[in-house]
C-alpha cells in the first residue's frame, strides 16, 4: 500500500476508510492524488521536522466521523445562534456551516466581490495535512475580488460547525484578488467543542498590486484545529495577515507564503493566548523567489499554566531574490513555571545581496517593570495586566487597521480578565 | 499608630534601627533617621554607602531582606505593606534609573496611577478632560513635551526627560513623602533647575522630602533643612546645609574612615 514502515494508526485507518467512501460516491483523480500524498506520509510525528513539536500521530488517536451536510434544522439552529451573537466588525458576514456556504444566513456581497463553489486548487505543498484537507473537503469555495475593486469594509467569513458530540469538519476556501484589488477578510472559527476535529484551508492569491488583509480568530474550544494557509503574491502585491489563538486543545496553524513577483510586501503576525493544557503551534514558511521584496514576521505568545506554545518560522531567499528585506521575530512571555514555548526561527539564504534577520525570546514578566508600576500605586494584578496588554498590543497594532484591530484588542482584554490577572 | 494628627514638625518618615541585606551582604547597618513634615532632608554619601538601597527599601522593592528595624510613614508601619500599598499611603520614589516599559503609553500609565490613588482615597476616577488638564499643567511647568507623554513609558527618553517625567508623576500624585534618588544625576544645569523648581513647588508644611544625592550641586537649588551623611550603611553625621558645603570641599574620606 504505501512505503512507510510504521504500522497504520487507528486514525489513519479511519481516514483511509472515510476517503474510500467518498471516492465511491464521487470519484476524483485530483482528490485521489491528494490522499495518496497524505497516505504516503501518514499523520506526522516528531520525526517530521515541520511537526517536531506537535506529534499529531500521537495526539490524534482517532479520526472523528465527518460532519454531514447541514440540514434545515442545522441551518435554523445556526440562525438563532447568529441572532444572539456579537459580530466581529461592521462589514458583511458570510456564514459557512460544516465547510459549506449558507447564502440564506449570509449578507449580500459588496460590489466587485463574488463567491463560487468548486474544487479549489493550490500549488503543491509538501505537507500531509495540507494534502488531507484537499482530499477530504466536501467542496471548495472561491471568493473573488474583481480587478481594480476596492472593498472598504472587512468581509467576515464565519465558520460554524454542527451539533454532533464528535465530528471532524473540513473546509477549503480560496480568496482571489485581481490586479489592483483591495480587500480585508476576517475568518472566525466558532462553536466547536472538545469533540471537534477541524481541518481548514485558505488559499489566498494576490495578483499584481493587489492589497489584502487577512485575520484569523480561533477562540472556540475544538479538540483539534489544523489550519493551512497558502498565500501567493504577485508583483507589488501587499499582504498583512494576522492570527489570534485563544482557544482549542491543540491548534496548529501552518502558513506557506510564496512571494512570486518583485517589489511585493508581506507582513505576518499573530498572538497566542494560551492557558490550561492548550497547545498552540504556528509554523510558517516564507519563500522569496523574486527580487526587491520585503517580508516581516512578528509573533507573540502569552503562555500560562501548563500550556505549550510553538513557533517555527523559516524564511527562504532564493538566488533570484536579490535585495530581499526580511525580518522575523517571535517573542513569548511565560506566566507559569510549567508553561513552555518552543521557538525555531530559521533563514535559508541563497542570494548574496539581502538584508535578513531573525530573533526569538522567551521571558517572564520583568519584575523591574512590575515594581515600577506598583511604586506608583498600581496594584500588582493591574500592573501585570497592563504589561501583558501592552505586549499583545504591539503585535495587534501591526495590522494597521482599527476596524480589524479593535475587536482583537477586546479579545485580548477579555482573555486577561478571564485569567484573573487583574484582581 | 494611625490617626495621628498630620501637623508640621512631627516625624512624617521615621526609620528606626534599620538593617538590610541583599544576598547575605549587609547594606544598611542599624540606620535611624527621621524626616519631619515640612522638611527636606538630604542624604549625601559616597558610592556604595547604601543610599539607593535605602530608597528601594522604602518603596518596597523585592530582593532586599530587612533583617531588623522599622519604617513609619505618618505613623504607619511601611514594612508590613506591599509596594502598591506604600504608594497609596503617600510614598513616592523618584527613581535614579526610571525603567523603560515598552508598549505602555505614558498617558495610560499616568491615568492608571492617578486613579488608583484616587480610588484608595475613596474618590471617583478623574474625567478625561480633568485628567488631561492636570497633566497639561504639570507638564508645562516641567517643560515636558506633550508628544513625549504619548510615547511608551520612558522608552527612548533622554536622561533628563526621564527625571523630569519622574517629577511630573510626583507632582500629579502629590505624595506625603517624596524620596528623590539621585534625581540630579544625568541632568545638565538647565534641566537641574527645572527639576528643582518642580520639587520646590511641591514643598508643603504637610509634606516631607528625602533627597539622596552624591553631589552638593542639587542642594543649591533644593535647599535642605537637614543634611545627613551616610557611609557604610549608616548615618555618620548630621548637620545643617553647611555640612553639604563642607563635604564638597573635603570629600567623603573622613566619614568613610569614621564608619569603618
Amino acid at each position: 500500500m504505501n512505503a512507510h514502515v510504521i504500522k497504520q494508526s487507528t486514525a489513519e485507518r479511519t481516514l483511509a476508510q472515510q476517503f474510500a467512501e467518498r471516492e465511491q460516491r464521487e470519484p476524483s483523480p485530483v482528490r485521489a492524488a491528494a490522499f495518496a500524498r497524505f497516505a504516503a506520509a501518514g499523520l506526522p510525528t516528531r520525526r517530521v521536522e515541520a511537526w517536531h513539536y506537535t506529534d499529531l500521530r500521537a495526539s490524534m488517536s482517532e479520526a472523528a466521523p465527518i460532519l454531514a451536510a447541514p440540514k434545515q434544522d442545522d441551518i435554523e439552529a445556526a440562525r438563532s445562534r447568529l441572532s444572539g451573537g456579537e459580530r466581529f466588525g461592521a462589514g458583511p458576514q458570510l456564514v459557512f456551516l460544516g465547510g459549506r456556504f449558507i447564502a440564506k444566513l449570509s449578507d449580500p456581497l459588496p460590489a466587485g466581490v463574488s463567491i463560487a463553489e468548486g474544487s479549489v486548487a493550490a500549488r503543491p505543498i509538501d505537507d500531509p495535512l495540507a494534502a488531507l484537507n484537499e482530499a477530504l473537503s466536501p467542496t471548495g469555495w472561491t471568493i473573488s475580488v474583481a480587478q481594480g475593486f476596492k472593498v472598504t469594509e472587512p468581509i467576515t467569513l464565519l465558520h460554524l460547525g454542527g451539533a454532533a458530540s464528535s465530528y471532524s469538519v473540513y473546509s477549503r476556501m480560496a480568496l482571489a484578488l485581481g490586479a489592483g484589488a483591495q480587500a480585508s477578510f476576517v475568518e472566525i472559527f466558532e462553536g466547536a467543542h472538545a469533540g471537534v476535529q477541524r481541518h481548514a484551508s485558505t488559499i489566498l492569491t494576490l495578483a499584481d498590486s493587489a492589497i489584502a488583509k487577512h485575520v484569523v480568530v480561533v477562540g472556540d474550544e475544538p479538540g483539534l484545529h489544523v489550519e493551512t494557509q497558502i498565500f501567493e503574491l504577485a508583483k507589488s502585491a501587499e499582504l498583512t495577515a494576522f492570527g489570534l489563538v485563544s482557544g482549542g486543545k491543540l491548534t496548529r496553524r501552518q502558513i506557506f507564503v510564496r512571494i512570486a513577483g518583485d517589489r511585493a510586501k508581506v507582513s505576518l503576525g499573530g498572538l497566542a493566548l494560551i492557558e490550561g493544557v492548550r497547545r498552540a503551534d504556528t509554523t510558517l514558511q516564507v519563500v522569496h523567489t523574486a527580487p526587491a521584496c520585503a517580508s516581516r514576521e512578528f509573533y507573540r505568545a502569552i503562555v500560562d499554566d501548563d500550556a505549550v506554545g510553538v513557533f517555527q518560522g523559516k524564511v527562504i531567499v532564493e538566488q533570484a531574490a536579490q535585495k530581499t528585506d526580511g525580518s522575523m521575530k517571535s517573542q513569548a512571555i511565560l506566566l507559569s513555571p510549567r508553561a513552555q514555548m518552543n521557538e525555531k526561527p530559521e533563514l535559508e539564504i541563497f542570494a548574496d545581496d539581502v538584508v535578513c534577520g531573525h530573533g526569538a525570546t522567551v521571558a517572564s514578566l520583568d519584575p523591574e517593570h512590575i515594581f515600577y508600576l506598583e511604586s506608583r500605586g498600581i496594584a500588582n494584578g493591574d500592573a501585570k495586566a497592563m504589561l501583558l496588554e501592552a505586549f499583545g498590543e504591539e503585535s495587534i497594532a501591526r495590522i494597521e487597521d482599527k476596524s480589524l484591530a479593535d475587536p482583537l484588542r477586546a479579545r485580548l482584554a477579555a482573555w486577561l480578565d478571564a485569567r484573573k490577572v487583574r484582581p | 499608630m494611625t490617626g495621628r494628627a498630620r501637623t508640621e514638625g512631627h516625624g512624617m518618615l521615621e526609620i528606626k534601627n534599620l538593617s538590610v541585606s541583599i544576598e547575605d551582604k549587609l547594606i544598611l547597618d542599624n540606620l535611624s533617621l527621621t524626616v519631619n513634615a515640612g522638611e527636606v532632608a538630604a542624604i549625601m554619601g559616597p558610592n556604595g554607602s547604601g543610599k539607593s538601597t535605602l530608597a528601594y527599601v522604602l518603596a518596597g522593592k523585592p530582593a532586599y531582606e530587612v533583617q531588623s528595624g522599622e519604617i513609619f510613614l505618618d505613623g504607619e508601619n511601611l514594612l508590613e505593606l506591599k509596594p502598591t500599598e506604600r504608594a497609596l499611603k503617600g510614598l513616592f520614589l523618584a527613581f535614579q534609573y526610571p525603567t523603560e516599559i515598552p508598549g505602555v503609553g505614558g498617558m495610560t500609565f499616568l491615568k492608571a496611577a492617578l486613579n488608583a490613588q484616587r480610588r484608595a482615597r475613596g474618590e471617583s476616577d478623574l474625567t478625561t478632560p480633568d485628567f488631561m488638564r492636570r497633566v497639561r499643567e504639570a507638564a508645562q511647568a516641567l517643560k515636558i513635551d506633550q508628544e513625549m507623554l504619548r510615547r511608551p513609558l520612558n522608552v527612548g527618553f533622554s536622561g533628563g526627560e526621564k527625571k523630569r517625567f519622574e517629577v511630573l508623576q510626583m507632582a500629579l500624585l502629590a505624595p506625603q513623602v517624596g524620596v528623590l534618588d539621585e534625581t540630579d544625576s544625568g541632568l545638565d544645569i538647565d534641566a537641574l533647575r527645572i527639576v528643582a523648581e518642580g520639587v520646590n513647588a511641591l514643598r508643603d508644611p504637610k509634606r516631607a522630602f528625602l533627597v539622596i544625592t552624591h553631589y552638593q550641586r542639587l542642594l543649591d537649588y533644593i535647599k535642605p533643612n537637614v543634611v545627613h551623611v551616610m557611609a557604610k550603611g549608616r548615618i555618620v553625621a548630621t548637620g545643617g546645609p553647611e555640612l553639604a558645603l563642607e563635604l564638597e570641599r573635603n570629600g567623603y574620606r573622613d566619614y568613610a574612615e569614621e564608619a569603618a
